[in-house]
């Protein structure tokens, strides 16, 4: 049997709105990360008797943008519903979400969203989006094997999530993680999401491959998870159905450490989440207006920002691309451009050594300590000749490391190119003193003067300008010659 | 007359006049509480120390002439489904013997801003799922006409209260005629408002859809006067409205000369005991001496009120419970840490709560499990639908729907409860206000051997004035306001 079986697989995506200053049905803070343990919470969000939800309009608006962004066809009414299971991370052990039941609808459905892999474009289809609630966090001390009870951190309690759901369009794993990278992008741009933060985005995945069962991997926290699970799976899949091994639905979960997927439950155990309408929430009508409003209030999108890239900046199309693929970055540029003016060098910086120390330091661009004033402040000395390309590479990483400016980095450094006419005659002198038999194979080879040039620039730590260096040996040879 | 029995108001004026303090009405209703408590138990918990604190500071508010709420220094009894910041709140069940709540209701805030002495919260039914009071886990409370009888529920307890003497007003919630129910059997007058007119915030869900909290009193003016307290939109319960009406009390006075009012055959007909019968019809004789116009009508949807009401009910109780699983709050199952969360939630949910809440969470599970959810829980939802476009037909013949509010007297202890479906039936002419939103309200009509009997006037949403109106009036026709139980 041919192992090149059809692939197919679907996501489903859980985006935080971190833009919300409240969670979805409370008035708690949604800045929850780095607080102490069940600091965040009220008794809504806690899920203590007789509380009640109230929906955070906002959150309302934003996974509507979402849905425009996304090509989506929105509700006339929607309403929220309870998803009913027991988990200690579930503070009324039902989650307030929603669902298609008779009389209403999810918020959005019937998208697409088009991305580049590989330098081609690809359209997925975006089967629904709506609103729901975060659970709290689990906390195993010591590790989950280790630790003899377990701890609930109701901080992200009712945190507002949007889940998109996907048709199952994706034919790889590649695939699958250009749309989320893309995905990403759009909600950075929309304003209501900030992909740097931990656990802002999680997803599910659901793969076939021809001939077996639909699995169901759950728990993928990252981009690069993302394209590992689905490898995996797909191998493994792949590999049963070679053996011949009948496989049905099943959900299983990715271990992150060991890169394995295990079982979770299989289709005869899958949960019945008695949805009904939750009565404490009224349905919410969505007017024309309010569409017209959030239509107007659009920012621009990444594709849209790339095609100006390319026209405004003439920046190449890949470069374009690379840029605009975190809002953060395009950003950036464009700052820097304001201040420095010269979109190309900028955009190579940005793209090499740039996001080569963001990586090794394992930082995002929002936070890291090189501003865009700071970039185009190197670049400008290098423009004035202060400093070399090789130097500014270096004054990059101190940049990086320090968050000082380029200036001081290379004032403390001392990494300014010499160019002071009389300091450098001073040490050619020295030089020529110290080296006589040199001096005198210079008078005779023009090629002897690159070991003068060498001894200069070591006195000067390399710092002497190369050029003048050069042109104030031979003017000093000349004179020697002329004695 | 005791000062216990004086009306809520009349105290009021009292304690603004000087003539009493606060602290004395608190301390005469506490006196009250010890000696017939025993045989009553229409308390879970007394708040005597916190009571007498909040009298001392309205008194001190008044020797030094500053403004006092409506409610100033006056007892109030609060069922024990409706949270209280500090107090516990144990909604009559063992898995909440233990939770005191972190907040306060909207309309403890209310009451409490209006200068009210809380002084305990009351019996009920497990989770509000009775019409005895005997499902609690704190004991039955006893009806004070007659000990050896039930006084009805779920608020059984602020009935009860009530009918003691043991407060001048009390807070109850009423889901299928939990309110109107205990006043009935009790012989005092509550009110299930309309649906949204108060604010639900605080109030331990039984059934969202249904229920509301509402006043309840021994006269028709004192709980007009809690209901304007306590009414009123409130952001923290998106089911709730802004209230029509500012005062309660100011549109009670009235004649009833031309009111037209329906009497629902399915409300008198075929379950409903003789005596019951015949005195709602004598009061509806009475008030055609003033003018007033009556005619019976049919409505058949009635039959299927009681299904569709328990569905749904239950449906949404089954998961409005499933948050009590001992992890923040409440009974917990003793672990030494060899049991998963699975066992843990399943064992303190096995003892913690009793047989009917248990009941009715495994019938609401299965009604919204998946295949029987259309079946059931979706039919119930266009049943009532069509029962909401029913009363929408009567109330352009008629201003007000008249019947019974049990159809039964108060029964024994024990009698039925190891009956549920008879119980359930007890509902019948209570269910129908409650799936269709509309005020009803239910107050004394007769007595029989010394037992009160009870009718009930509901109207078009947001009437709750016509109806205090009408009992207003009956009351000063009748006068049962009069009579109190020997203790």
């Amino acid at each position: 049997m041919s192992l090149d079986l059809k692939v197919k697989i679907g996501l489903e995506v859980h985006c935080q709105l971190t833009s919300l200053k409240s969670k979805l049905f409370c008035g708690c803070s949604s800045n929850y990360r780095g607080k102490p343990p069940n600091t965040c919470v009220c008794p809504v969000c806690l899920g203590l008797p007789g509380a009640m939800p109230v929906v955070n309009r906002k959150a309302v608006e934003m996974a509507l943008l979402i849905a425009l962004a996304l090509n989506c066809k929105i509700a006339k009414t929607t309403f929220f519903a309870r998803k009913n299971y027991f988990y200690p991370d579930l503070p009324k052990n039902f989650q307030i979400s929603q669902y298609d039941l008779e009389g209403g609808e999810p918020l959005a459905s019937n998208g697409y969203v088009t991305f580049t892999v590989n330098k081609t474009r690809k359209t997925v289809r975006i089967r629904r989006i709506h609103l729901e609630e975060d659970p709290g966090k689990l906390v195993h001390p010591g590790g989950i094997g280790v630790s003899p009870y377990t701890l609930v951190d109701y901080n992200r309690s009712g945190i507002a999530l949007v889940e998109i759901v996907t048709e199952p369009d994706f034919e790889s794993p590649v695939e699958a993680r250009s749309f989320l990278q893309k995905l990403r992008s759009i909600l950075e741009h929309l304003g209501v999401f900030d992909g740097s933060l931990e656990g802002a985005m999680r997803c599910d995945a659901n793969v076939s491959v021809e001939g077996g069962g639909r699995i169901e991997i759950k728990n993928i926290s990252s981009f690069k998870d993302v394209e590992r699970a689905l490898s995996y799976e797909i191998i493994r899949q792949k590999d049963l159905i070679k053996k011949g091994v009948k496989f049905g639905m099943e959900t299983r979960h990715w271990d992150e450490t060991k890169r394995v997927t295990v079982t979770l439950r299989t289709k005869e155990e899958e949960q019945d989440y008695r949805y009904f309408v939750e009565p404490d929430l009224c349905p919410i009508v969505i007017g024309d207006e309010l569409i017209e409003k959030l239509k107007k209030e659009m920012p621009e999108l990444p594709d849209a920002r790339k095609e100006r890239f390319i026209r405004e900046y003439g920046l190449p199309e890949y470069n374009a691309e690379v840029l605009v693929g975190e809002r953060a970055l395009a950003d950036f540029f464009e700052e820097c451009v304001k201040i420095y003016g010269k979109p190309k060098p900028i955009a190579n910086w940005l793209m090499g050594d740039f996001l080569q120390c963001l990586h090794s330091l394992d930082v995002s661009v929002s936070q890291c300590k090189v501003k865009p004033e700071h970039l185009a402040d190197m670049l400008m000395l290098i423009d004035k000749g202060d400093i070399s390309i090789k130097i500014a590479k270096k004054v990059l990483w101190e940049m990086m490391k320090t968050g000082k400016t380029a200036s001081v980095v290379v004032e403390e450094k001392g990494w300014r190119r010499i160019t002071d006419e009389k300091f450098l005659l001073e040490v050619i002198g020295k030089v020529f003193q110290e080296n006589s038999k040199a001096v005198k194979d210079a008078l005779v080879d023009g090629k002897a003067i690159h070991y003068l040039v060498g001894k200069v620039m070591e006195i000067t730590k390399g710092m002497a300008d190369p050029e003048l260096t050069n042109k104030l040996i031979r003017e000093k040879l000349a004179e020697l010659k002329n004695d | 007359m005791k000062l216990y029995w004086l009306p809520a108001y009349e105290v009021k004026q009292k304690i603004l006049s000087q003539e009493l303090k606060a602290e004395e009405v608190t301390q005469e209703i506490v006196e009250r509480i010890r000696m017939v408590e025993d045989k009553v138990n229409a308390f879970i918990t007394v708040c005597e120390d916190e009571a007498l604190k909040k009298a001392k500071e309205v008194d001190k508010k008044i020797v030094k002439g500053e403004k006092v709420g409506v409610l100033a220094g006056i007892p109030i009894a609060v069922k024990d489904n409706i949270s209280t910041k500090n107090i516990r709140t144990t909604c009559g069940s063992k898995i909440l013997e233990n939770y005191i709540p972190p907040f306060n209701a909207t309309v403890i805030e209310k009451i409490l801003a209006e200068d009210a002495v809380i002084i305990g919260k009351t019996n009920m039914d497990e989770f509000a799922m009775g019409t005895t009071t005997e499902t609690s886990y704190f004991g039955p409370t006893k009806n004070p006409w007659d000990l050896t009888r039930v006084p009805g529920g779920s608020s059984g307890g602020s009935a009860a209260a009530l009918a003691a003497g043991e407060a001048f007003l009390a807070l109850g919630s009423d889901t299928g005629g939990s309110i109107r129910c205990p006043a009935c059997f009790c012989g005092v007058v509550g009110l299930k408002p309309t649906y949204g007119l108060v604010s639900r915030y605080g109030l331990i869900a039984y059934a969202n859809t249904f229920e509301q909290i509402g006043p309840m009193a021994r006269t028709t003016f004192d709980c007009a006067l809690l209901l304007t307290v306590i009414a009123g939109w409130d952001w923290r319960d998106s089911t709730s409205v802004e209230t029509p009406q500012k005062s309660y009390v100011e549109v009670l006075d009235g004649e009833l000369k031309g009111l037209k009012v329906g009497i629902p055959r399915e409300m008198v007909g075929e379950g409903v005991e003789e005596k019951v019968v015949k005195a709602v019809y004598d009061y509806v004789f009475r008030l055609e001496e003033f003018g007033v116009k009556w005619e019976e009508f049919s409505l058949p949807i009635l039959n299927y009120a009681l299904p569709a009401y328990y569905l749904i009910a239950m449906s949404e109780a089954s998961s409005n419970l499933a948050r009590f699983d001992g992890v923040r709050y409440g009974y917990r199952f003793p672990s030494d840490g060899n049991l998963d969360w699975n066992d843990v939630f399943s064992k303190s949910r096995r003892d913690g709560f009793g047989a009917e809440v248990k009941r009715r969470i495994i019938l609401g599970t299965y009604a919204l499990s998946a295949g029987y959810y259309g079946k059931f829980f979706l039919k119930s939802l266009k049943t009532i639908t069509l029962i909401k476009k029913d009363f929408e037909e009567a109330f352009k013949r008629f201003d007000v729907l008249i019947g019974p509010t049990m159809p039964i007297l108060p029964f024994k202890l024990k009698e039925k409860i190891d009956n549920p479906l008879a119980l359930y039936l007890c509902d019948i002419d209570t269910v129908p206000a409650n799936l269709t939103g509309v005020p009803a309200i239910s107050f004394p009509c007769g007595f029989s051997n010394g037992l009160p009997i009870g009718v009930q006037v509901m109207a078009p949403p947001f009437r709750e004035d016509l109806t205090l109106k009408i009992a207003y009036k009956s009351e000063k026709i009748l006068g049962f306001d009069r009579f109190k139980p020997n203790l």
